[in-house]
């Protein structure tokens, strides 16, 4: 799949409750999360994010909690692909199991400017940046990974294999 | 080549003789944990399985901790939707207002989770079962979701950091002070998808309460998991709670490391965490005199009773200072009817601080304790992100029992020895 879309840019360790203050959780309702999506880290990024937009940021973007509320709120919000130069742990498992598309790659992250528009093809991992039309290569996910993405996250792929199960019982 | 204890445990749970960092195994699973905020997403998606039954009643633990007794209608309707599952499904451990603590006090209080166990929780602080020399850690909400369904999870074998702690800890110098001195040295990121390995003679003869503290604020570190290996006073804690057998597993003395890091305790001073990251250490000379409005002692991190112990002592015969708020939780009814039973209760009130039922409550936000713009709180909790305890422009300071009883007499970050 190919998208593209503007970017905004973050700095380093971006914690969950900057993505989705904890005040929030008391539900898990996409739309709901999104108008809160990155709120403690950029009060006006609600307001302003459109659809197929894409967030950079620099290292251990989602670190702390392992609310999946976080990846929730990204993806409610229209966000397409994360593009980052490391993710913490739980938050990069919490993007493959619910199908969010991120991407690591250091160089993308450090020549990209907010505001700049991307076209990123993910299954590739190769993003241009449509200003400057340098072109960045991301680093490939190991392929069980891309196997629960493909699938649609990992539900779908558990669902999948439980279905082969019942077959050859 | 040998293994580290967390390869052991995770090679133990794949069916494998040897496990190296890098692969991707599928495991079998112990326990599987969730509270009222993850749990209710794991359920959804639990639901789009269309089974009729988890793969095993006893393996399942539900905790309604973080939002509650329910702080609004939202959290009302979140905390219905675990208890109308556990109901369902026959979980065997789903704790009511009651029965429940904060769950990473309560799951190693109750021995429903063991040395040698594998245990994912959704939720990042399940990381402190490793105190117990289990390998345990957080995950997300559909991964429980999956797990509840399969009773496995797919793992990355982390490669590992062995820390080792040497020296006499000086007075008032513990487990929080420890683990907040390692994140200082090498950052939020220092340890991202590794294991941490805390040895060394400081660790063996340390308490259990403050190990628990350590391995609590491994993911503080970015660590996969924080452990220690199971000895005398691991024993002697788990033998009248467990009631299943457990696997004592030891690193190999050929075990590969990506690092080894050591620590020289004897001149370290209680620490303290600067807004806003759990990195931006000071020892507490360097901290004193930030003028606080709130003290919160309690948490996943240090809620147990050692914990209160270290803050009666303190606030024995003293009073809070008047300009600022203190709260105290208790991190299971256990604890409490413990500290109530010592006379610490009395203690803290006497004092002027208010004592709550347990709840994350604070610690995350939530409620019980949010603070207004500009206002400053010292907590022994484990995250001081910006926002984290109420107001984005609100601050948080990260410090043990010690520190926060001495700065809530004080009104300001106090070391203990000023108390």
């Amino acid at each position: 799949m190919i998208i593209s879309g503007k970017v905004h840019k973050f700095g380093s360790d971006i914690d969950t409750d900057a993505i989705i203050p904890a005040r929030y959780l008391n539900t898990f309702d996409p739309r709901e999360l999104a108008r809160h999506c990155m709120e403690d880290a950029d009060p006006s990024f609600p307001g302003k994010v459109q659809r197929g937009d894409i967030i950079v940021a620099d290292k251990n973007f989602g670190c702390g909690s392992s609310r999946e509320h976080a990846p929730i709120a990204i993806k409610g919000a229209g966000v397409s692909c994360v593009i980052a130069k490391s993710f913490a742990r739980i938050f990069y498992r919490n993007c493959i199991n619910i199908g969010l598309p991120i991407l690591e790659c250091s160089e993308a992250v450090d020549a990209v400017q907010d505001g700049d528009s991307l076209q990123v093809d993910l299954e590739r991992g190769k993003i241009i940046n449509l200003r400057s039309q340098e072109e960045f290569q991301a680093m490939p996910f190991p392929p069980f990974m891309q196997e629960i993405m493909d699938k649609g996250g990992l539900i779908n792929y558990v669902k999948e294999r439980k279905e082969r199960d019942k077959v050859e019982v | 080549m040998g293994m580290t204890i967390s390869q052991k445990i995770l090679a133990a749970h794949a069916g494998r003789e040897m496990v190296e960092p890098g692969e991707l195994l599928n495991c079998r699973l112990d326990v599987v944990l969730g509270n009222d905020v993850t749990a209710p997403v794991a359920i959804a998606e639990f639901k789009r399985l269309e089974l009729d039954k988890v793969f095993d009643q006893n393996k399942i633990v539900l905790v309604p901790d973080h939002f509650t007794p329910n702080k609004d209608i939202k959290s009302a309707e979140q905390c219905k939707i675990m208890r109308d599952f556990a109901a369902e499904y026959g979980i065997k451990n789903y704790f009511e207002i009651g029965q429940m603590g904060i769950e990473h006090c309560l799951l190693p209080e109750q021995g429903l989770v063991l040395p040698g166990d594998l245990i994912i929780g959704a939720d990042s602080h399940t990381c402190t079962y490793g105190a117990l020399g289990a390998f345990a850690t957080g995950v997300g909400s559909t991964d429980m979701a999956a797990a509840m369904a399969t009773g496995e999870a797919w793992f990355k074998v982390p490669e590992s950091i062995k820390f080792i702690y040497y020296g006499d800890l000086p007075p008032w110098v513990g487990g929080k002070d420890l683990i907040l001195h390692t994140i200082g040295d090498i950052g939020v990121e220092g340890a991202r998808y590794m294991s941490m390995e805390f040895t060394g003679e400081v660790i063996k003869k340390l308490s259990i309460d403050n190990r628990f503290t350590m391995a609590n604020m491994a993911i503080e570190a970015g660590g996969k998991n924080g452990i220690i290996e199971a000895d005398e006073i691991t024993l002697d804690y788990i033998q009248k709670r467990a009631r299943r057998p457990f696997t004592i597993y030891k690193s190999d003395s050929d075990a590969v490391y990506a690092q080894v890091r050591e620590y020289d305790v004897s001149k370290l001073e209680p620490v303290v965490a600067f807004p806003h990251l759990p990195e931006n250490t000071r020892p507490v000379s360097e901290a004193a005199g930030v003028p606080l409005d709130q003290v919160v002692i309690g948490s996943c991190t240090n809620g147990r009773i050692e914990d209160l112990q270290v803050a009666a002592q303190l606030l024995q015969g003293k009073k809070i200072h008047p300009e600022l708020r203190t709260i105290i939780l208790p991190g299971t009814q256990q604890i409490y009817l413990e500290a109530l039973r010592r006379g610490y209760i009395e203690i803290f009130i006497e004092a002027g601080a208010v004592v709550s039922t347990p709840t994350c409550g604070p610690c995350l936000g939530g409620h019980m304790g949010i603070l207004a713009r500009g206002e400053k709180a010292l907590a022994t909790t484990n995250r001081n992100f910006v926002g984290r305890m109420g107001h984005p422009e609100s601050e948080v300071y990260l410090a043990s029992p010690a520190v926060a009883a001495a700065s809530a007499i004080k009104g300001r970050i106090a070391a203990p020895w000023e108390a």
